[in-house]
């Protein structure tokens, strides 16, 4: 552990930026669906289910059913572009482009370069969380300013849900078999970590279960972020959620090592 | 410090240098030195262990065994320093597609911590050295298989390297691809650039490189200066017979020639070569004979065979 660590310095930062400079050569494309995305989704859910839906009693108040699922959005926005980030993307970087190889021969080491991506991909997440916050709160869905802890914490989640994804990275055969963590993970993690209904509705066991979803940790703390509810349930979510990144950091560093340097 | 032998300074050392995969030997306890502005050539087949060699080189890959000192530092310590102090054209095509012929330059400047305005000073002198500058803003699958090459070359140049390391450069490239790729890589070696060079190709090795080691199976099998090497294993000219006949084979025996034999052909070894030929063709035939100079590939596919690799 201590080897892996040591190999990585400030210059994974190069890596961030490399990626940086294709994201804003490529702006528009990269901007404008996300921006969409919270839009669709307000009005599905806000416009369209949220007629036929009752308040929902959070914290023992009422509160609206847009209310409610607004900050499980944003937390689903967040896990979404970081996991994507490193799956999809750093694949096709690492596979097709050979972008990493072409790093390599530099003086940034492996662990520079997976590091540099874990980091992109939480700054993704960190500009959903970003966009989907500003939506919601020029809608008047959340409190401001206290919401604005938001942004902390997309970045922090989004090295959990970038470094999760780096695993399966190091492991997948071909770009096909990313069906498999997102059909098996990431789309129950949408369904059934409290974004679209509370926690309490399910039967008990579920309810447990529940709480072995990464994601579930995450809706809770920017639930009460957003709605400016501030308790020590939301710091202990937070260091469940940088335990996870830390372990898989450490975990999807020694992977790609081994994939990459066979 | 690098070691000063004979006033010539070492810029690569290996000492019983091997690589092993999951228990398959692909470099096999291997000791050669590279000098201060030489070409250095590895040749060998497919599988020989050139790429693994050059790999080890620019500290991609860890040896498994033996030691192998790089422009005076350990692989193994200080992979970071000798990064930063060499060049490599790796043997695939890795240019960054979502970048710009410009920006590929300027963000790997950025990988050496080579500021910005000295970056784009580097980049344009490179470019107009490539002869790639009024492609400055194409994308990279704008480019042809030769262009790339080129700005692989200019990008490996980027942290004006000591050690410039070149894994097939001209592999798949057309005629007038390769020879561009040699007039810029000899116009490096007349600026004093120290060169390893991989290839397949003997007549790229015989014209680029100052000395060679050939390579089969992890091991190296033989070593020297091109020219040397063909005098001494092959002598100077070749007479090629194409026929089986079995006639030419005991006429060959009786006159204690040295020769090759393939399904289709026979290869006679000779000094001058001119004698021999006369008699050959007399005996058997003009239109199957023909005399030429012994090369590079003689050498090669006599001492690593003409079988096919993998």
């Amino acid at each position: 552990m201590k080897r892996i660590l040591k190999n990585i310095s400030w210059r994974s930062l190069r890596v961030w930026q490399r990626n940086y400079d294709v994201y804003l050569a490529t702006w528009k494309v990269n901007f404008i669906p996300p921006l969409l995305e919270p839009f669709l989704y307000l009005l599905a859910f806000g416009v369209g289910l949220g007629q036929l839906v009752n308040d929902v009693t959070y914290n023992s108040t009422q509160i609206s059913y847009l209310k409610f699922i607004g900050p499980g959005l944003i937390a689903v926005a967040i896990m979404n572009h970081g996991f994507f980030e490193t799956t999809y993307a750093s694949f096709v970087r690492m596979y097709y482009q050979k972008t990493f190889d072409a790093i390599l021969s530099t003086p940034l080491t492996i662990e520079d370069v997976v590091f540099g991506e874990l980091l992109w991909g939480a700054t993704k997440s960190l500009f959903a969380g970003a966009i989907m916050l500003i939506v919601m709160i020029f809608f008047n869905l959340v409190s401001f300013p206290f919401s604005l802890w938001v942004l902390p914490v997309s970045f922090i989640a989004g090295m959990t849900f970038s470094s999760m994804g780096m695993c399966f990275t190091a492991i997948v055969r071909n770009i096909e078999m990313f069906n498999f963590p997102v059909f098996l993970f990431i789309t129950p993690m949408f369904l059934f970590s409290g974004v679209f209904f509370p926690l309490s509705t399910l039967p008990l066991w579920a309810q447990y279960v529940a709480w072995f979803l990464p994601l579930t940790f995450l809706v809770s703390a920017i639930r009460a972020i957003a709605l400016g509810i501030f308790s020590f349930n939301i710091l202990l979510q937070l260091l469940v959620l940088i335990f996870i990144a830390f372990i898989c950091t450490l975990l999807c560093l020694m992977m790609m090592k081994k994939r990459l340097l066979k | 410090m690098l070691n000063n032998i004979n006033n010539k300074i070492e810029m690569v050392k290996a000492s019983k240098l091997a690589k092993t995969f999951y228990n398959i030997i692909a470099v096999n306890n291997v000791n050669f030195s590279v000098y201060k502005q030489e070409c250095f050539g590895l040749l060998g087949p497919n599988g020989a262990g050139k790429t693994t060699t050059v790999r080890m080189i620019y500290c991609f890959l860890e040896p498994s065994g033996g030691e192998l000192i790089v422009l005076g530092k350990n692989v193994l310590k200080n992979p970071r320093e000798i990064k930063s102090c060499i060049g490599v054209c790796p043997q695939e095509n890795n240019l960054d597609p979502d970048l710009t012929v410009w920006d590929n330059l300027r963000v790997f400047a950025r990988y050496f911590d080579i500021g910005r305005n000295e970056a784009r000073a580097r980049c344009e002198e490179l470019l107009h050295f490539v002869g790639l500058f009024n492609k400055k803003d194409s994308r990279i699958d704008e480019l042809s298989g030769g262009m790339k090459r080129r700005l692989i070359i200019a990008r490996s140049l980027i942290n004006k390297p000591n050690l410039l390391i070149m894994d097939e450069p001209t592999t798949g490239l057309d005629p007038q691809g390769k020879h561009q790729v040699w007039e810029t890589i000899m116009q490096l070696k007349g600026q004093g650039t120290t060169f390893v060079l991989t290839t397949h190709y003997m007549d790229e090795a015989a014209h680029l490189c100052d000395r060679i080691v050939i390579m089969d199976k992890g091991d190296i099998i033989m070593e020297g200066r091109p020219r040397e090497l063909v005098e001494n294993n092959i002598g100077s000219n070749v007479i090629e017979i194409y026929s089986s006949d079995s006639e030419i084979e005991n006429y060959m025996k009786s006159k204690n020639l040295k020769y090759e034999k393939t399904k289709t052909h026979y290869y006679i070894y000779v000094k001058g070569g001119e004698k021999e030929l006369t008699e050959i063709c007399e005996r058997f035939g003009s239109e199957i004979c023909s005399l030429r100079m012994a090369n590079l590939e003689d050498v090669f596919l006599k001492s690593t065979g003409r079988e096919l690799r993998e």
